[in-house]
């Protein structure tokens, strides 16, 4: 019985302990709900290190799609909005839930596809026609299909192309509503074309036998814009430490951190803030 | 190499390792796992036992009810802890969302079912037994379900496991409650799920490893200490 009991109260003491841990630190934080794109391409991990370091302010970054960071923005679930798709952030603005948007930085979209290159648009540099070929073909286009910023490019990318994807969308375009990173797992597996951001391309290390095709067009020019969530709709966003991390960002030291990141000697990000 | 055994390699390396970030990260879904084990325990337990040992018009809907609230998919538990936490839910003030807190309530909400089904099922099975002496001696209802669950504490250890397993593994609500933020909500499974989405699938079933390793070892040590314990009770 004795044995029981000191069994029993040191299983629960070591239960409450790990329970009653302190949270890690209690510092100043602010959440911002950003894009997959942005933190899957390890630009976070470079970039908000220095940003912390310069002003105390830790920055919890939530990765998501653009339109479902946007969404949290609007739920008042995060103090800044950091997301690529102009047209959805200019009517977060419009409608208030957003104020002080600014530009950071862009990059570019690519035309990722399998090395045979069934549809024939290796070396193009004509975004529209390339979709034309692959629509042309029916070769495998895998699509995010989850409402992102990929998502909607690719969306203007097939119109500008002529392409009805509601008439003509067969079996080789596939929607599977996932994030960058799982949509390129999903595109290696088939050999499928798609449209992928250049950052997360080159940190993607299962590339199975795709390759770019397809870059260099001025459409795929992809730019990046950051925002705080309006504290006249959402009195408890972090207005000041918020405004902070906009500051940095758009100052000269954060758009030289911005340049700074690279992969394999290649830049990702291309700073853009107006003076 | 292929990837399993790049996958074994790497395991093997980020446990020999001791990387600080790695061990953050199993420490923090072992202290969310624990607390929501015991959180809905607490709650669980007795409510099986209860369910077991009384009788009630509806007890039966309460029953398979219970049953069915087994195959919760746990992305759906997430969705509804976010609706409530969230700023512009019911709860919102509270600010908890993208927290651990957040966490230890998808999944002990997710735990609960399957622990009060699982003890109702095992006290239930025991009542049949004892039953009649449990009424001699004049035990109400809390007094036999305390005494059951007293009885068959060995037995229901394997439950709490059995539900360690569902919320240590658990991906779907962990990831939309507590958002994947890196060192502040990042569990092994947000992260498993993480690198995959990297490509990095060698790094990702490494963790997933890992992650098999600790459940496991958990597993052992539990089963060595119950039976210690009943060899000393003999």
């Amino acid at each position: 019985m004795a044995l029981t009991r000191r069994i029993v109260a040191a299983l629960l003491l070591a239960v409450g302990t790990l329970a009653a841990l302190p949270l890690p630190a209690q510092q100043r934080f602010i959440v911002v709900a950003s894009t997959t794109s942005t933190e899957q391409s390890g630009l976070f991990g470079h970039l908000l290190p220095a940003f912390t370091r310069a002003t105390g302010i830790q920055v919890r970054v939530v990765a998501l799609g653009t339109g479902q960071a946007l969404d949290t923005g609007r739920r008042g679930d995060a103090d800044v909005v950091f997301v690529h798709d102009r047209a959805a952030e200019d009517r977060f603005v419009a409608e208030g839930w957003g104020v002080d948007r600014r530009d950071v930085m862009y990059n570019d979209f690519v035309i990722v596809g399998p090395k045979s290159d069934p549809a024939k648009v290796a070396g193009s540099k004509d975004v529209a026609n390339a979709l034309k070929s692959i629509a042309a073909a029916q070769a495998p286009f895998v699509s995010r299909g989850d409402k992102s910023g990929t998502h909607a490019a690719e969306l203007r990318y097939w119109k500008d192309a002529g392409v009805d994807l509601a008439a003509q969308k067969g079996s080789w375009y596939r929607e599977t509503g996932s994030g960058m990173g799982p949509a390129l797992n999903t595109a290696s597996s088939m050999n499928a074309y798609l449209l992928a951001d250049r950052g997360t391309w080159l940190n993607f290390r299962n590339r199975g036998d795709l390759a770019i095709l397809v870059e260099g067009d001025r459409k795929l020019f992809n730019p990046y814009g950051v925002m705080l969530v309006n504290p006249a709709k959402h009195p408890h966003v972090k207005k000041a430490d918020g405004e902070a991390f906009i500051d940095w960002l758009t100052s000269p030291e954060g758009q030289a951190s911005i340049a700074g990141y690279k992969i394999g000697g290649e830049q990702l990000f291309f700073p853009s803030a107006k003076k | 190499m292929n990837t399993v055994g790049l996958a074994l390699a790497e395991a093997l390396h980020l446990i020999a390792g001791g990387d600080a970030k790695l061990v953050a990260i199993v420490a923090l879904s072992l202290r969310v796992s624990a607390t929501s084990i015991v959180v809905g325990t607490l709650v669980a337990m007795p409510l099986g036992a209860l369910l077991a040992v009384t009788s009630f018009r509806g007890q039966r809907a309460a029953i398979v009810t219970l049953n069915a609230l087994l195959g919760l998919p746990s992305v759906v538990v997430g969705l509804a802890v976010y609706l409530l936490l969230s700023r512009a839910g019911p709860l919102g003030s509270f600010g908890i969302l993208f927290t651990p807190a957040a966490m230890v309530i998808a999944q002990a909400i997710l735990v609960l079912p399957l622990i009060a089904a699982l003890t109702r099922q095992a006290i239930s099975d025991a009542w049949q037994e004892t039953r009649e002496q449990l009424r001699s001696l004049g035990a109400g209802p809390f007094a036999s379900a305390t005494a059951l669950l007293w009885d068959l504490r060995f037995s229901l250890v394997t439950i709490v496991l059995a539900g360690f397993g569902r919320a240590v593994s658990e991906v779907g609500a962990v990831m939309i409650v507590g958002g994947n933020i890196d060192g502040v909500t990042r569990v092994m499974t947000t992260a498993i799920a993480l690198e995959t989405s990297k490509g990095d699938l060698p790094l990702a079933l490494g963790l997933g490893f890992v992650l098999l390793a600790i459940v496991l070892a958990l597993n052992v040590v539990a089963h060595l200490t119950r039976e210690a314990v009943q060899r000393h009770h003999g």
